[in-house]
């Protein structure tokens, strides 16, 4: 035996205790602190017990939904977001920054198609906080919808987003987790920011004692809802903030691009704006600048987030339908801006 | 004290290194579910494990990853082991290292949709006798990289071979301490590219058919600048003649059909013992940086640029260049080998060996005009500038790891 097999039958009899101690307690369910701290890699989702009632949604006690000002697009997926945060910890405010979540917390992200009764939940991803930093993982829903078993290389599912477009949908595997939540070699959450979180949730988190306070600069970001009365540049910079910047920053996946798309940077080159690609290759389609002033039609940027198509597309991962909408308010960005002098 | 202390702490490590690992060999072979089957077993590697893939050919969906230090994938043959991707589906690459001291060796990739192998912020890298191929040959609708590190600290590069790429066979950016050798690029935009990156030797490759064989880059606005201290010496660049065909608006799109070696606003690059043969635009052109920029940190010119002694064979004869039939009869029915724009920062430019013949185009700033070039006969002094052979390439350590 080696120390490999040997922590996990440590980890698998961890568990195996947790579970009968849970087990004569019907409700409420606690999520197991064990499994989101310790088990190496928990093979079921409901090994954590994130939920009462798994098909549903219904979150366990310290379990927390929340929405953010403006989402990630994952091919048009309905996505349920949640926070854990054990009895007893709070988040604490980082002001229009990520949230800072104490080590045993989690952030769980179930994925779904359908409304209503054909809801289908396809897979559920997971960002526990351990001592040693955080960790995602990926689970698939069975077809009972019963529970998700965890998916280490991913997988592909055919399905119809809501637009009706037939899909081979990916979940990504644990490396390309990484890809997208890893900045400077550690894995970090990448959602929940002061400036993407509601004031009315926010609040709400300080009123029961899980956030330390409010700070200037969070809720700043716009509702993704209001796209089409709010101004172009203000909703086209959320949007490439929250869709591009974890990977186009400085210390992120696609560094070595020099593009940052950050809502802070202000560097007009730095932000793609008459920059020349570096490693786009046929992504480039055949244009000269990531964007053109006024000209939506000359800018590579754009282009690639209208393909569809692998070695185009931007981003690379968990999009195989283009978001028409971030292409509708990124294009009016572009458009409304000033030609150069 | 201080001096016990540190003994203490050395002899700890020794020991520490001495340890044997408890390495495993997993083997992956061919067949239903490779997809997750390899990239299970690439996640679930532990540190020094080697990953054996079978003889074969693997249909691949999507783009594969590996995120742990010291793994080696190792295939039965670059022939032998194919991770075929041409039905691939998602990802930027086909196989992304992002971890340190991984050793990739004797496999195979084809068609892969964007890049071939990338391996980003992976210090201590060995590619070795891998092979990428797209089988449709030159097409702009291929992928940009063959093999691609890139931020990284530490990359050999040896026996391996690429072509059809839509931009650069082999493309070293934006890193340090290089080793480019015995490998073959045919058929790409670019064969060899070293960008924005310090200390590279290239040597004993065969660079053929591409549209320029050996390029050395520096660019602006990019997080790593300072491109430098590169040696190109041994390479065989032959009947580099193939059209351009990499997609408009990457930086090699400019690179004219025919051009065997191409030095663009790098400062300290040695070209010497090479053998170039029939590179109808030049053998060895050496320019700054064409484009307006703004980066104030970034330096455009091509500085102690040396042409030592090296074999120019035919060349020159069919440049792709304005005016070229005009310049071709006024020397006489070939250009010189060596073609250079003339634009020196601080006298500190190009220099040639005695007896190296060679045209210039007479520029003074970096992105004139070349309708404003007043061509001539190269006229510049001998080498002064000294090289640090020992400052160049890969740690040693790599090469060592592929002994039996």
């Amino acid at each position: 035996m080696n120390w490999r097999n040997a922590l996990v039958l440590v980890a698998a009899a961890a568990s195996l205790g947790a579970a009968a101690l849970a087990a004569p307690l019907r409700a409420p369910v606690m999520v197991d602190d064990v499994a989101v701290s310790e088990t190496r890699l928990p093979r079921k989702l409901s090994d954590f017990g994130f939920f009462s009632d798994p098909a549903a949604q219904v979150p366990a006690a310290n379990v927390t939904p929340y929405r953010l000002n403006v989402p990630l697009y994952s091919d048009g997926a309905d996505k349920l977001r949640f926070l854990y945060l054990p009895a007893g910890t709070q988040a604490r405010s980082m002001g229009e920054d990520l949230l800072d979540l104490p080590v045993g917390a989690a952030l769980i992200k179930t994925f779904a198609f359908g409304e209503g009764a054909d809801r289908r939940l396809v897979e559920t991803r997971v960002l526990l906080h351990r001592s040693d930093g955080w960790l995602a993982l990926p689970y698939r829903w069975n077809d009972d919808q019963t529970d998700a078993a965890l998916a280490v290389a991913g997988a592909r599912i055919d399905l119809a987003t809501p637009r009706g477009e037939a899909i081979s949908y990916r979940i990504p595997n644990k490396n390309q987790c990484k890809e997208c939540h890893g900045l400077n070699g550690a894995v970090v959450p990448i959602g929940p920011k002061g400036r993407n979180l509601s004031a009315d949730w926010l609040g709400h988190m300080v009123g029961a004692g899980k956030l330390d306070t409010m700070d200037d600069g969070m809720d700043t970001m716009p509702l993704w809802e209001s796209r089409d009365t709010m101004p172009a540049s203000q909703m086209a910079r959320a949007y490439l903030d929250v869709n591009c910047a974890h990977c186009h920053r400085p210390g992120a996946t696609a560094s070595n691009s020099g593009l940052d798309l950050r809502l802070e940077q202000r560097d007009a080159q730095a932000i793609g704006i008459m920059k020349r690609p570096v490693a786009a290759g046929r992504g480039s389609g055949n244009l000269l600048f990531d964007i053109v002033p006024g000209k939506p039609d000359q800018s590579i940027l754009l282009h690639r987030m209208a393909s569809p198509e692998p070695g185009v597309a931007m981003p690379e991962l968990g999009k195989a339908t283009v978001d028409q909408d971030g292409v509708d308010v990124v294009e009016r960005w572009i458009a409304e801006m000033k030609p150069a002098a | 004290m201080t001096r016990l202390n540190l003994t203490c702490v050395a002899s700890a490590m020794a020991l520490l290194a001495a340890t044997p690992a408890l390495a495993e060999t997993i083997t992956v072979e061919a067949g239903e579910g490779a997809q997750e089957r390899l990239q299970e077993a690439l996640i679930l590697a532990g540190e020094g494990d080697e990953i054996v893939l079978g003889a074969g050919r693997f249909a691949l969906t999507d783009g594969l990853s590996l995120d742990v230090d010291g793994v080696t994938l190792r295939g039965a043959g670059m022939d032998e082991t194919v991770l075929d991707f041409t039905t691939q589906q998602g990802a930027g690459e086909g196989l992304l290292v992002t971890s340190d001291n991984v050793t990739l060796r004797d496999f195979a990739l084809e068609n892969p949709k964007g890049d071939g192998v990338k391996s980003k912020g992976a210090d201590m890298i060995v590619y070795s006798r891998i092979r990428v191929t797209w089988t449709n040959g030159p097409d702009p609708d291929n992928g940009a990289y063959g093999i691609y590190p890139v931020e990284s600290t530490g990359v050999l590069v040896t026996g391996s071979k690429v072509s059809g790429a839509s931009d650069a066979g082999i493309y070293v950016g934006q890193s340090r301490d290089i080793t480019v050798r015995n490998s073959i690029v045919e058929a790409n935009v670019a064969g060899i590219e070293i960008e924005n990156s310090r200390n590279a030797l290239v040597e004993n490759n065969i660079a053929t058919r591409n549209t320029g064989g050996l390029l050395v880059f520096d660019l602006p606005n990019l997080p790593v600048m300072g491109g430098g201290n590169v040696i190109l010496r041994q390479n065989l660049v032959v009947d580099n003649d193939t059209p351009n065909f990499a997609p408009p608006g990457n930086i090699v799109a400019g690179v004219r059909r025919g051009t065997g070696i191409l030095v663009m606003a790098n400062d300290s690059v040695l070209i010497e013992h090479n053998l170039l043969e029939n590179n109808p635009t030049a053998h060895v052109m050496v320019i700054a940086y064409t484009q307006p920029f703004d980066d104030a940190t970034y330096n455009p010119y091509a500085r102690n640029v040396v042409v030592g002694e090296n074999h120019f064979g035919r060349g020159g004869d069919d440049p792709q260049l304005d005016g070229g039939e005009m310049l071709v009869a006024a020397f006489g029915g070939a250009l010189p080998p060596v073609m250079w724009d003339g634009v020196v920062e601080d006298g500190n430019g190009l220099t040639v060996v005695d007896g190296v013949q060679g045209w210039t185009l007479n520029l003074t700033t970096p992105g004139q005009d070349l309708a404003t070039a007043k061509p001539a006969p190269l006229n510049v002094a001998e080498p002064s500038f000294v090289f640090d052979y020992d400052s160049v390439g890969a740690p040693a350590a790599l090469a060592a790891r592929l002994k039996p």
